[in-house]
């Protein structure tokens, strides 16, 4: 019954899968149409940066970057609201906590120089932000219950701090009689550069409390569980 | 001559990110899975860079596979503990 | 050609993805399912965006890198729905 069932689904699904071949297929046929690329790279100079993604990201898509601090803001509220998080690992042998005493700062420095170079070169703020998480990943790995993060009323800064940034520099640029998140072109590298700072420190900070998987703190009122 | 070449080099990044996925989807051990998973991702990443996308493929190598796989192991090594603790006792179940 | 191997190739990861998240019950292969199907789309994203000799459009790029980052944090959010289920109704 259960392999009949499979079978037809991917008998389906088959089915759709050529139906949007044959999509693509004619779509590219109908050769290349206008894009926007050309429109983003004409913009380039008024920005400040010149790696054409960091400036969709943070100058002509400014709105949606902001949405999705706040999308990795939301995901951490629901994990932090679905329960406590589980006790580390234990701590780790002297190999192990070695390599991570080498690997963290050689992390954090990445993520500082991938930070500084999103403005001309690949990298930006999630990459650096990634890295940053990767590296109270490595550090909860090695037995630091906590990744790595400093205490909650810290870390609660810390993941609002990309929001706030960003919508502080908006209000401050509306205030200019400029509008939402369109910076005067004189201060606009070092807008991006400070949005992207706040955010990659956020960014940072949710996704090393995602590992962690629960909320940090009432650890030992709630312990008595188990 | 070279562009013959070239087009082996895309199948072979084609196909070996399709076998990556397939094998990821239907390996038998959820663990084994998640480790095949993480292979894709940084194949993947590969790829993009072929394609000539750095900045998503420096992202993707780093949280799609990187933190996203990290994320997917905790959970599959919980499961596998799980799975061990009921298999012995019934009665003794949680333990964190 | 090569948009086509590769924007091909795009389609055909969602297809698997979505015949695997259909099919498979436990809920990490359904997570694994669904991150493919999503790179998968990300895959043809990308794969649009190159065209031979002009530079890559890096709007679709931007929109992929966007795409990224919510997915794993969609991800963890539902791994930490999961576990929560898991302690509420197994184990007792």
């Amino acid at each position: 019954m259960r392999r009949a069932a499979s079978l037809i689904i991917g008998a389906i699904i088959t089915a759709l899968a050529l139906w949007l071949l044959w999509v693509l297929q004619t779509a590219l046929d109908m050769g290349a149409g206008p894009r926007l690329a050309e429109q983003a790279f004409a913009g380039l100079p008024t920005t400040g940066v010149s790696n054409p993604v960091t400036a969709v990201l943070l100058s002509y898509r400014g709105y949606d970057t902001l949405l999705e601090l706040g999308v990795l803001l939301a995901a951490l509220l629901g994990i932090w609201s679905l329960g406590v998080a589980s006790p580390g690992f234990q701590p780790a042998g002297v190999v192990l906590s070695g390599m991570v005493r080498l690997v963290v700062p050689l992390l954090v420095l990445t993520g500082g120089y991938l930070l500084w170079v999103g403005g001309y070169a690949p990298g930006g703020a999630f990459q650096a932000g990634a890295l940053l998480g990767a590296a109270g990943v490595v550090m909860r790995l090695a037995g630091d219950e906590t990744a790595g993060l400093p205490g909650i009323r810290a870390q609660r800064w810390l993941i609002v701090a990309g929001v706030a940034v960003f919508v502080l520099v908006g209000l401050a640029t509306l205030a200019l009689g400029q509008g939402f998140l369109s910076y005067p072109q004189a201060w606009s590298k070092w807008l991006i550069l400070a949005i992207e700072t706040a955010a990659t420190v956020a960014i940072g900070t949710t996704l090393a409390a995602a590992y962690v998987g629960g909320r940090p703190w009432s650890h030992a009122v709630v312990g008595g569980r188990d | 001559m070279s562009a013959g070449l070239l087009l082996i080099f895309d199948l072979v990044l084609v196909v070996t990110l399709i076998g990556l996925a397939i094998a990821a989807l239907v390996s038998p051990d959820v663990r084994r899975a998640v480790m095949l998973f993480i292979a894709f991702g940084l194949w993947l990443a590969l790829v993009w860079a072929r394609l000539r996308a750095p900045d998503v493929a420096l992202a993707e190598a780093a949280i799609g596979a990187g933190l996203g796989g990290a994320l997917m192991l905790a959970a599959a090594r919980r499961a596998a503990r799980q799975e061990a603790v009921d298999g012995q006792t019934d009665a003794r179940g949680e333990e964190g | 050609m090569e948009q086509l191997l590769y924007g091909g190739a795009g389609v055909i990861l969602f297809a698997l993805g979505l015949w695997a998240f259909l099919v498979y019950e436990p809920l990490l292969r359904k997570l694994i399912a669904l991150n493919i199907m999503g790179s998968g789309v990300f895959h043809l994203l990308i794969a649009i965006a190159e065209r031979g000799e002009l530079p890559p459009d890096p709007v679709p790029h931007a929109l992929v890198l966007t795409g990224i980052v919510v997915a794993v944090s969609a991800t963890a959010l539902a791994l930490a729905m999961g576990r929560r289920l898991e302690d509420d109704s197994g184990g007792r």
